[in-house]
């Protein structure tokens, strides 16, 4: 019973480090999308959302109640396995609809990654 | 729950709600209209990501659904707003 509630303290206590760590990397990453200059860039910032501040959460989420209601509630992974299959779905048709109404609008595109590898 | 789970609760609240302020700014000043595509993207991830800590903080597990289904919506219509800015249509 001892060791029960024990374990009990150090996983509220990791639950809230999780939380108030994922509630940062969010912040960071809207204060990225309000002071980065270029479009290009700024598509970079929701990925801290989409990765690191939502494995936290359901991390969180899932020691949170597995410790209250005495069992694995598992289910909560529904929530990453969907994430990672839509956010790269998004940012890439985000990307080439961006590429598209630059090259349109006839503003500067950033360089093609190939030449890189040419050099 | 202790308080200092309670503590760090409201406090990652005021993050996000502070994220979901800054979302807000990029999607009415957002130059072009990718800028606001992807400003609502965010902000659909930043409410999922509420309703899960929400749901930590009364303690019952029925907001999960509506976590799924804010990030279903999130990507169907991300995806068929971008889909329209590509092509101008979102089926052909």
């Amino acid at each position: 019973m001892n060791v029960w509630a024990a374990l009990q303290g150090l996983g509220e206590i990791l639950v809230g480090v999780l939380l108030v760590g994922s509630g940062g990397v969010v912040l960071i990453a809207a204060v990225g999308q309000t002071r980065l200059p270029d479009f290009f860039q700024r598509m970079h910032t929701p990925a801290l959302a989409y990765t690191l501040a939502s494995w936290a959460v359901t991390l969180a989420s899932i020691l949170h109640f597995s410790l209250r209601q005495g069992g694995l509630s598992l289910h909560f992974w529904l929530l990453i396995i969907l994430l990672s299959i839509t956010s790269p779905v998004t940012t890439v048709l985000l990307a080439r609809a961006a590429l598209f109404r630059r090259r349109q609008a006839g503003e500067p595109l950033p360089p093609p990654l190939q030449d890189r590898h040419r050099r | 729950m202790t308080p200092l789970l309670a503590l760090s609760i409201d406090i990652t609240l005021l993050l996000y709600a502070l994220a979901l302020a800054l979302g807000a700014l990029r999607l009415s000043r957002g130059p072009t209209a990718q800028d606001r595509v992807l400003a609502l993207d965010f902000m659909f991830v930043v409410a999922m990501l509420m309703m899960l800590v929400l749901a930590i903080r009364s303690d019952s597990s029925m907001y999960f659904e509506g976590a799924l289904l804010i990030a279903l919506f999130g990507f169907v219509g991300s995806a068929a707003m971008a889909k329209f800015l590509l092509r101008g249509e979102v089926i052909e």
